[in-house]
């Protein structure tokens, strides 16, 4: 009866591969098509230019509260960009970027935004006609999703697909209890998840370092036995390597992942926050050398397959993408005005008790555009 | 025709619509191969395999959280929470997911699970294991809150919320699982969610009821039948959201007076809810105030108590005699 050390593999690899400086370990350089990558850069760029203008529409109270992205585009497109149409996207709340990827068009961010729900199924990628997705929609509380994506992951394997499904969220969601409930589930049933942590070091004002002791977030997936990978989140290659890593291994049966990405949230939490409360410029500061965006972009020049007047061209386009995007969502926004679409899509069928108040608030509406008429 | 246990009767509607239906899946703690804590879900692993019945870890809100996935995948699962006194750890994913996705993706991702959950006191259980908390979900838009009361229309109303395309929460009264069997049909058999039924006629007063307490209720009516020459109507809900309403409604302004029995406490209770839609379709027709039977605004007792916490026969009969005297 000895008491004696068990054995556990827990070694938590960290991967970069390209740095800020754009030097490459060519020994690690993952195998992209060109027209990937520009497509990468093209949709990086694009969420950044968005952040931008939704920020600015937000503060001339053209549109609500919103989770800016600024700093995370490589963590989010580097992953979603392995996935194919039929796999499945389970977002949380900032992943604009990849929601972009995965065919949502900008005027749906925005209405939904702004407020309309029904914003939600508007419009088309690029106006593009894709084939549909299988995405969910925003999670806002946070954590609650990951149970989601086992489930839908449990239904593929129930199924016999090859699919897989991905799942986002940050640091903060690693306290929550349905992330330690849902790895271990993808555990036991070895559904095949992809686990993306985009950790940016700030759950609106409590850093990294106080959300957990735990040296990386990725050690926690080991207690469940999952693997789990710490990469250079605003390196776009490496979160793209472990990313295709990972959905091999749930593709070809071998069970759930979890990649940490390390990256930084260069704007606050919504714009709701004022980040100057609790957090240094200077770190912030710091943190511009490692842009995910820039790096990229050497490492693309390099390679030959942009030039600074490409680059400008590119950025050209995107802002007139967005501003006539813009325009369309706020001429569509004209259109919901009707205050009775809030009774849709509560059940599949609305119920007597339901039909009757939309009715009393279908009346009232009247009554009020009566009086406003009469004064 | 065979009779039937309430436990019987719900693992016969599991075992046939199973049968018929490669989606539905079992899932919970302890529903495999234990068959479920009151055996609710016996044999159905050996029947369809631990992939159709699924023993999961313990945990309620990823027990819910992956039903909710699965559901949205195109599955129909029926999950399990052990003692619906636990179901609030599973609460936000119900509240949140559950009850909103179909909202959220405005009807792209439906959510067609069922939650079934043992509920009310009266077995001598220990502490969270004798709630009556459906008034939080019967709060919650987007769910459906159901409670059956006997074998018969436990197997019919989980067939239709099996196949009812919006989440639906099915609470079972444990008291009930094995009080009582009933006649229940080998043959498919299915009951409307959102409609109550007569479980008699009457002209002098209505007692509007649901679940476990729907046997003292009946006592209750035999016993002012038998003593006071009473013929008391009586309403069994079933459903308590979406509530369907004309029926009470209609009963009322027949005879004019009423009385609510639940055993959930009762502020904010469900009586509550049922007394104003009275008073919205049936005041003027009111003889008497309405009396509410229900249990008291404490947490329902440990069992050497809790007979004096449940409503009974005779505080039934005390209150149907004070509105009927009034």
């Amino acid at each position: 009866m000895p008491r004696k050390k068990i054995e556990l593999p827990c070694a938590v690899d960290y991967l970069s591969i390209l740095n800020e400086k754009g030097e490459l370990d060519k020994e690690l350089e993952p195998d992209i098509s060109e027209e990937v990558l520009l497509k990468l850069h093209r949709f990086m760029v694009l969420g950044r230019k968005f952040d931008d203008q939704l920020l600015n529409l937000q503060r001339q109270g053209r549109m609500g509260t919103f989770a800016p992205i600024s700093g995370q585009e490589a963590a989010q497109l580097g992953a979603v960009s392995l996935l194919r149409p039929t796999d499945w996207f389970v977002p949380s709340f900032r992943e604009t970027g990849a929601e972009l990827w995965r065919g949502r068009s900008l005027e749906s961010v925005i209405l939904v935004f702004a407020g309309y729900a029904e914003g939600a199924l508007v419009g088309k990628a690029n106006g593009e006609e894709q084939e549909p997705m299988n995405n969910m929609p925003v999670s806002i509380p946070v954590g609650s999703q990951i149970p989601h994506a086992v489930g839908i992951g449990w239904g593929i394997k129930y199924r016999e697909k090859d699919d897989v499904v991905m799942a986002f969220f940050g640091d903060g969601a690693t306290s929550e209890g349905d992330f330690h409930e849902g790895l271990n589930f993808a555990g036991v049933y070895q559904c095949p998840v992809v686990f993306v942590c985009q950790n940016n070091h700030w759950a609106i004002s409590v850093p990294r370092e106080k959300q957990t002791r735990s040296k990386t977030l990725a050690q926690k997936a080991l207690a469940y036995d999952v693997p789990g990978i710490q990469v250079d989140g605003n390196d776009v290659l490496a979160v793209y390597a472990a990313a295709q890593e990972a959905v091999e291994r749930a593709r070809s049966g071998d069970g759930p992942s979890m990649i940490e990405c390390v990256t930084y949230r260069m704007k606050m939490h919504t714009t709701a926050d004022d980040p100057k409360r609790y957090r240094k410029e200077e770190e912030v500061e710091k943190w511009k050398k490692h842009d995910p965006i820039s790096r990229f972009q050497k490492y693309l020049v390099n390679k030959d397959l942009l030039s600074d007047k490409k680059i400008g061209d590119l950025e050209n386009e995107i802002q007139e993408e967005i501003r006539s995007a813009v325009k369309r969502a706020e001429e569509t926004m004209k259109d919901f005005t009707d205050p009775l679409q809030m009774f849709d899509h509560i059940y599949r069928e609305r119920p007597p008790y339901l039909e009757e108040q939309r009715k009393a608030l279908a009346e009232e509406t009247e009554m009020t555009k009566d009086e406003e008429k009469g004064e | 025709m065979a009779k039937m246990t309430m436990v019987q009767a719900i693992n016969l509607a599991l075992r046939q619509e199973m049968e018929k239906d490669d989606r539905v899946i079992v899932l919970g703690e302890d529903v495999g191969r234990d068959g479920g804590v009151f055996r609710v879900t016996d044999g159905l692993i050996d029947k369809f395999g631990e992939n159709r019945s699924v023993d999961t870890p313990l945990a309620e809100s990823a027990i819910v959280g992956m039903s909710i996935g699965m559901a949205v995948y195109g599955l129909r699962p029926v999950c399990e929470i052990q003692f619906s006194g636990f179901s609030y750890l599973a609460f936000h994913q119900i509240e949140c997911h559950a009850a909103r996705l179909r909202m959220r993706s405005q009807g792209v991702c439906e959510v067609p699970m069922v939650v079934r959950a043992p509920c009310g006191g009266g077995v001598r259980a220990l502490e969270h294991h004798s709630e009556s908390r459906e008034t939080y979900y019967a709060h919650t838009p987007g769910l459906k809150m159901v409670i059956p009361s006997g074998p018969r229309n436990a197997r019919a109303l989980l067939v239709s919320a099996i196949r009812d395309p919006d989440p639906v929460i099915f609470f079972e009264p444990k008291a009930t699982y094995r009080a009582f069997r009933e006649e229940v049909p080998e043959e498919e058999e299915t009951l409307p969610l959102g409609k109550s039924v007569k479980v008699q006629e009457g002209k002098d007063l209505t007692i509007i009821s649901y679940g476990a307490m729907m046997r003292p209720t009946l006592e209750a009516v035999e016993a002012l039948k038998e003593d006071d020459g009473v013929e008391a109507e009586v309403i069994d809900l079933l459903t308590l959201s979406p509530l369907d309403h004309d029926l009470f409604s209609e009963s009322v302004k027949k005879t004019g007076r009423a009385v609510i029995v639940h055993e959930a406490p009762r502020s904010f209770g469900p009586g509550a809810e049922i007394i104003s839609r009275i008073m919205e379709k049936a005041f003027f027709y009111l003889e008497a105030p309405i009396a509410r039977v229900t249990g008291f605004d404490v947490h329902i007792p440990l069992f050497s108590r809790e007979m004096a916490y449940l409503p009974g026969k005779n505080r039934i009969v005390r209150a149907a005699r004070e509105i009927l005297n009034a």
